[in-house]
């Protein structure tokens, strides 16, 4: 069967992970022209390193960059940002020349993956 | 991550409600061609009489980020001294390819690319240097893009204020209110950067949020 692979990672995997190996996970694999689904997603903190990361790769020949789809995390409160960390939600992540957005909402997101 | 700015990140919202900085730095961001670098040039022609870049058609014009320091604006005479960065606009994919479209040879197309490439990088780093941020938008296109949610996300964790500009609204299909409901939580200015409509209450609400 032809197709394109998906790989879904689970909150725990990602707990588990420092971030640096986690965005090098994900790299790796869209670079491979894989689609990585991500259970809770990242921190804006990631997503900006995830972006540079990206950038310093684009080769202009294979690579041209990445496709991200994700929701904004919600609004936190004091407590939250004295004490927690924010969490990101469900994220896919996908190479530019394969996976594009056709539509984004606050809780829906539609995608195309092209073969 | 420092100790000293893990706990500012962390902290830093406290200390804010007691320490007042003088001078701010203000960061220009968002999408290419979204407005930043014609709203740059209305805001330093409006308070100093100069221009901090040149804007294009051409996505990723600006590519090195571009500091003006000192820039006074008095709004109900009350005064704000910034310090402005226009940032080379964010983006997830840098297609050499678009250029092409531009007239641009392909080697041309392929270096543009990649000082877009570095230009995106700048305009990340610049974030840890910055006290607020105007996140400027297209209001005719899409306003949750991975780029916006990026700049919002982090700015929230950062505990900066941000200011989200609703540019074009001179435009017949732009809809200032997709880019509300897309942020509900921070406040929207609708402008038009080129035409100068509503520039003033721009003004006013810089002054209330960074001043
Ligand atoms: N109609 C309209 N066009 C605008 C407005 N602001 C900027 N533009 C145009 O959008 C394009 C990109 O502008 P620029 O300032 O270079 O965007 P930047 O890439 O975000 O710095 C240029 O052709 C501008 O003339 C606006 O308020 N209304
Ligand atoms: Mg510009």
């Amino acid at each position: 069967m032809e197709g394109v692979q998906m790989h879904l990672i689970s909150k725990e995997m990602l707990e588990k992970m420092p971030s640096m190996e986690k965005l090098r996970m994900i790299l790796d694999n869209v670079k491979e022209g894989k689609i990585v689904v991500l259970e809770t997603g990242l921190t804006p903190e990631e997503e900006a390193k995830l972006i540079e990361m990206t950038m310093l790769e684009i080769d202009h020949e294979n690579f041209i960059g990445i496709e991200v789809e994700s929701y904004p995390v919600k609004e936190r409160s004091v407590f939250s940002k004295l004490f927690g960390k924010p969490k990101g939600r469900l994220t896919v992540i996908g190479p530019a020349n394969r996976l594009k957005t056709l539509e984004k909402q606050a809780d829906v997101i539609k995608a195309l993956v092209q073969v | 991550m420092g100790l000293m700015l893990a706990i500012r990140k962390r902290f830093g919202f406290i200390l804010k409600l007691f320490f007042k900085k003088d001078k701010m730095r203000i960061g220009i961001y968002g999408p290419p061609n979204a407005g930043k670098t014609t709203l740059a040039n209305r805001i330093l022609r409006d308070w100093t009489g100069d221009v901090i870049g040149s804007p294009s058609d051409v996505p990723h014009e600006t590519r090195r980020a571009k500091l003006r320091e000192g820039v006074k604006i008095e709004v109900d005479g009350k005064s704000l001294t910034i310090d402005i960065v226009d940032t080379p606009g964010l983006a997830t994919k840098i297609d050499f390819h678009e250029f092409l479209k531009y007239g641009m040879d392909e080697e041309e197309a392929k270096r543009r690319a990649k000082e877009a490439t570095e230009g995106v990088i700048e305009a990340i780093k610049w974030l840890d240097d910055l006290d607020g941020v105007l996140l400027v938008m297209d209001a005719t296109e899409d306003p949750f893009t991975q780029v916006n949610v990026t700049i919002v996300g982090n700015m929230e964790a950062r505990n900066l204020p941000l200011l989200i500009v609703a540019n074009k609204i001179d435009l017949p299909n732009a809809s200032p209110a997709r880019i509300k409901s897309a942020f509900p939580q921070h406040p929207v200015v609708p402008i038009s950067a080129l035409k100068g409509i509503n520039i003033d209450s721009l003004y006013k609400a810089m002054a209330e949020r960074f001043g």
